[in-house]
């Protein structure tokens, strides 16, 4: 009979969340800003087909960073909650906090009782309505720790770094062509090269559009905004 | 394949709402408890909704009258639902039914344009709607029918295609124009006399309202416009562009345009 071993409950989170934060260093970044009319993601995805941001509501958008299968699995899942949601209740009912709650919830459990955690961080964003309700931005981090962060926020590989330009340069009420600049400057911050539109998947959470807010801005229009059409 | 993974790709490949629905609520699904009553209640079915196709793409319309029995029910309920941005559904039958089923539809074209990121064909939502009318058969059979017109643009064809149902689900596709409800038939014998091919936006919004002006003329559960109180038909149009409500100011004119020159001419009086 092979002996049981120990490991102790310490040790074994400690793995995991090391093992969980490698896999998430690995990959690009994306950070998420306030501008004037809502909220801006910014990706580096060179793919165009495989998507890090994404609707879920009327108001509310996902970006996950980290494995692909595992975000888009989460991404899925919250489809589903917002759907099932706004259709039994009405869609004024579907909120971004219970999202972001129900992911924690979801990766919390993960992160305890499976081997391997899931190496991802998600965010879920819900644009504030015309009358100055107040934007919500949720980052849920692998083992279910939810932070509701203002302004700004940033995920992925280097983080920390990205986070620190922006509270240098984030700006209040900012247009939307200053904010998609100053959102790929702070994807570029850590590395010495530059993005094209090619190189970036851009959405927006646009408060003046109607009833669905979310929308894709198109290659041709990023680099008009980006200054690089030729 | 293992169970698992069976069951894990049949649920990932999934990107039905109603599948949702049946899996995880099925208790919301409209006709999951078909009344058991051997005596149907009256079902509320005074209506005329009908779609034109024409240069651009398609037009429906409906009145917006309501009826129960011989009362009027509602005088400005809504008809024609915008099912995405290149689809709508105009509802005929049973009023609590046909709007959960029209609900049911826009989410269901929303769920899957959001998992997927792309939209379905114009083939696959009339067919989708197919299959929600055949799920609604228990209870039309205890007098909840439910039969839609569903109209939309064919983005890969480039043009307007609309369809009807029968109570079992069954879709046909009509080619130039069709009608559902009690003022149906009136509003198809105005159509087969008016309608040309390749009509532009005005012309085929005064076929349209002639139709749906003849109907109210000649069945009663059939609201026409209304003068006194400012309520006209619901008109929409669905072109390349997307789906647009044509404004009741508009709608307006061509009422009283064509009232006045009926008036005029002495036709139907």
């Amino acid at each position: 009979m092979p002996l049981p071993y120990y490991v102790s409950p310490e040790q074994m989170m400690k793995d995991k969340a090391e093992y969980a934060r490698k896999g998430i260093s690995r990959g690009r970044s994306l950070v998420t800003l306030e501008y004037g009319d809502g909220i801006l993601l910014v990706a580096e995805n060179p793919s165009t087909l495989l998507h890090k941001i994404s609707e879920i509501y009327d108001r509310i958008a996902f970006a996950g960073v980290g494995k692909y299968n595992e975000f888009e699995n989460l991404r899925i899942a919250g489809i589903r909650h917002a759907d099932v949601k706004g259709y039994s209740y009405s869609r004024g009912d579907v909120t971004a906090k219970a999202l972001a709650n129900a992911y924690s919830q979801a990766l919390g459990n993960i992160f305890t009782q499976d081997i391997k955690p899931f190496e991802v961080e998600v965010l879920v964003a819900e644009v504030g309505d015309a009358n100055g309700a107040r934007n919500e931005i949720y980052h849920i981090l692998y083992d279910g720790t939810i932070e509701d962060e203002r302004n700004y926020a940033a995920m992925g590989g280097q983080s920390d770094e990205i986070r620190r330009f922006l509270k240098d340069h984030h700006k209040e009420g900012m247009e939307l062509g200053d904010a998609v600049q100053l959102g790929v400057r702070a994807l570029t911050v850590t590395q010495n090269k530059t993005l094209t539109e090619r190189d970036l998947e851009v959405a927006v959470l646009d408060r003046t559009k109607a009833r669905r807010k979310f929308r894709r801005i198109p290659l041709e229009a990023l680099g008009q905004l980006l200054g690089t059409a030729r | 394949m293992d169970e698992r993974w069976r069951s894990l790709f049949n649920d990932y490949s999934n990107s039905s709402f109603l599948d949702v629905l049946r899996r995880e609520s099925p208790h919301l699904i409209p006709g999951h408890e078909a009344p058991q009553a051997a005596a149907a209640p009256e079902p509320i079915h005074g209506t005329t909704v009908l779609s034109v196709r024409y240069r651009d793409g398609v037009i429906m319309a409906g009145d917006r009258q309501a009826t129960a029995g011989y009362q009027v029910a509602s005088r400005r309920i809504e008809k024609i639902f915008k099912s995405d941005e290149l689809s709508g559904v105009g509802i005929a039958g049973a009023a609590g039914p046909a709007m959960e089923m029209a609900k049911l539809f826009q989410t269901e074209l929303e769920h899957y344009e959001k998992v997927e990121g792309e939209n379905l064909s114009l083939e696959g939502k009339a067919n989708r709607l197919s299959q929600m009318i055949r799920m609604n058969l228990p209870a039309a059979m205890q007098g909840l029918v439910v039969v839609p017109i569903f109209a939309g643009f064919d983005e890969k064809a480039g043009l307007g295609r609309l369809f009807k149902y029968d109570i079992t689900g069954g879709r046909y596709e009509e080619t130039n124009f069709d009608a559902q409800g009690s003022g149906s038939k009136d509003a198809r014998d105005s159509l087969k006399k008016l309608w040309k091919r390749d009509m532009s936006r005005d012309e085929a919004l005064r076929v349209t309202l002639e139709a749906l002006i003849d109907a109210a003329d000649e069945d009663v559960g059939t609201g026409g416009p209304d003068l006194v109180r400012g309520i006209f038909p619901s008109v929409k149009t669905i072109t390349r562009s997307g789906f647009g409500d044509v404004p009741d100011d508009e709608v307006r004119r061509l009422c009283e345009a064509i009232l006045a020159e009926r008036s005029r001419s002495g036709n139907g009086a």
